[in-house]
């Protein structure tokens, strides 16, 4: 973990609520797809937990959904704003175990830590079927982006307004996949956790206290003892899970 | 040259900077990050007799200057602290480290404290009477003076080293308590642990936080701690441990200038891990600064 001063490069609007934040500085902290940073807003308290959507060695990508004050003043960030950041945080995905044909979930603001996951397994030259679910049309993001990865991409609708209509598991059932990946909110985790065949890994999210390791805050019971989801995960395999 | 050290019931330390239980672990988290032996000493994570997981999330919600945690004591329990936590300890920090001890019977309080006086490591205890997030247990202790001499007897009973009792703002009087543990032998005060609070979310119309209450921490509580420092510093002889809210070198000399030998930086660790590196490292120039060469010489220099 870096306690870093990162500039903001843009900060535009892709849906009503959702934001995505470019930030610039030494990103070397950040090793894997799936961690989190924890960006310290101007007059709040705790820092924000935010997942790395994106990142190379100076640029950091943060898919952001406005929930409440803190990410409201986020929201109206301008390019040249900077914020302390503590880079490097939570264990991410491991790519190692995905097998040739990987299967990405993700729901709503759960779509962006599976973005540059997405990247890396292509680029270890495995095939890739994402399916990404959201409420209705209009809150669709990053369709396009993962096409542009070389990923097949799949999207679902709980209205029917765009895609397949339904939950990211009524997308998924024609799929031969060799493992799975998901993020969301926690019922579509359930469900996907009920509805997969393979082994996959889950990232979750919590209140966080300080969010590497110290307060106990985000603690959870898994299978395999009591785990913290900011340093223990937010990434957990499906055999960890107490479902 | 400025000299930091300061003397805690009988152990010199560098310097009187502590991070607070409950806020640094067992030092591993910390230790990754910088070397946790520039530190006066730690607090480490409140330690029962069986492992405990704790409260229900979420446990942590946001206050204007400061948070609410109902952590509720979760800990490996003492076996283990023994087993794994102390070995591994030893490996990074080199320091008599502050044993942090806490119970829901008098019993309890006594059998974690006679299996840690053995390990060597431990230069102090500080028993928790305080804890506003279990139930039948912890501050129940400390919001009477008679329960908390009862626990201060059965500890010191049992105990070679240093027994600091840290106590609760949640009480009507602190000073009575804080009076009470020192006529039974508690070789110094710690204070004050978090002060009992709420927040309620508008959307769902219930408390943020599972166990509905917490202890409400942070920069918000610096002045009522100040105050109670400074009360129980006229009261009592024995060395008091100052805390609450500090953030930096010049919130130290603040404490100590209210009546604190020593201080521990609790909520600051959650928001920057390196503040306590950083408090240490600024606060020579800022007793420079106020024109202060030994801090043993303001401890109580407010009244």
């Amino acid at each position: 973990m870096q306690q870093q001063i990162l500039q903001v490069k843009e900060n535009v609007k892709l849906t009503d609520s959702i934001y995505r934040m470019v930030l610039v500085g030494d990103m070397s902290a950040i090793k894997n797809s799936g961690e989190f940073v924890n960006l310290e807003i101007p007059g709040y308290f705790l820092r924000r937990p935010i997942s790395v959507c994106d990142f190379n060695a100076n640029e950091l990508t943060l898919i952001y959904k406005v929930v409440g004050k803190g990410t409201e003043v986020m929201s109206g960030a301008v390019a040249g704003d900077s914020y302390d950041v503590l880079l490097g945080l939570g264990n991410g995905y491991d790519t190692t175990v995905s097998g040739s044909h990987a299967l990405l979930l993700g729901g709503g603001v759960g779509v962006p830590p599976l973005y540059n996951l997405c990247r890396r397994l292509i680029s270890e030259g495995k095939k890739v079927t994402v399916v990404l679910g959201f409420n209705t049309a209009n809150e669709i993001f990053y369709e396009n982006e993962f096409n542009a990865l070389g990923a097949d991409v799949r999207v679902t609708t709980v209205d029917g307004s765009y895609g397949i209509k339904g939950f990211v598991t009524d997308a998924i059932a024609d799929i031969d996949y060799t493992y799975f990946y998901t993020c969301g909110p926690e019922p579509m985790l359930k469900a996907v956790y009920r509805a997969t065949k393979t082994s996959g890994q889950f990232s979750f999210e919590s209140r966080m206290g300080c969010g590497f390791g110290a307060c106990m805050g985000c603690s959870c019971k898994t299978n395999f003892g009591n785990k913290r989801i900011c340093k223990d995960g937010p990434v957990f395999v499906k055999e960890e899970i107490l479902w | 040259m400025v000299n930091t050290k300061v003397m805690l019931a009988g152990i010199e330390m560098d310097n009187p900077v502590i991070p607070a239980s409950g806020t640094f672990g067992y030092g591993q988290e910390f230790a990754e990050l910088y070397d946790i032996n520039c530190l006066g000493t730690f607090s480490f994570k409140g330690t029962t007799s069986e492992p405990r997981f704790g409260n229900p999330t979420p446990r942590i919600a946001e206050c204007s200057a400061g948070m609410i945690n109902a952590v509720g004591l979760q800990n490996p329990g003492v076996d283990a602290v023994v087993s794994h936590e102390l070995p591994e300890m030893k490996k990074f920090f080199h320091k008599p480290v502050m044993a942090n001890v806490c119970g829901f019977s008098l019993e309890e309080y006594a059998h974690v404290c006679e299996v840690l006086d053995s390990e060597e490591q431990i230069g102090w205890f500080e028993i928790n009477i305080s804890c506003p997030n279990v139930h039948g247990g912890g501050m129940s202790f400390g919001t009477s003076p008679c329960a908390a001499a009862d626990v201060v007897k059965a500890v010191k009973k049992v105990t070679t080293k240093p027994v600091i009792i840290k106590l609760s703002p949640n009480v009507t009087d602190i000073v009575s308590i804080a009076k009470a543990c020192e006529a039974e032998g508690a070789d110094g005060i710690s204070m004050i642990n978090t002060m009992l609070g709420m927040r309620i979310d508008l959307r769902t119309k219930k408390p943020i936080i599972a166990n509905k209450m917490g202890g409400f921490s942070g920069p918000a509580i610096k002045p009522v701690a100040l105050r109670m420092v400074y009360q129980v510093y006229e009261a009592v002889s024995v060395p008091i441990v100052g805390m609450g809210g500090l953030m930096n070198a010049e919130d130290v000399i603040e404490m100590m200038l209210a009546g604190a030998t020593a201080v521990e930086v609790g909520t600051a660790n959650l928001i920057d891990p390196f503040v306590c590196k950083k408090i240490v490292d600024e606060l020579p120039a800022v007793m420079e600064k106020y024109g202060i060469k030994n801090l043993t010489d303001i401890i109580g220099g407010a009244h």
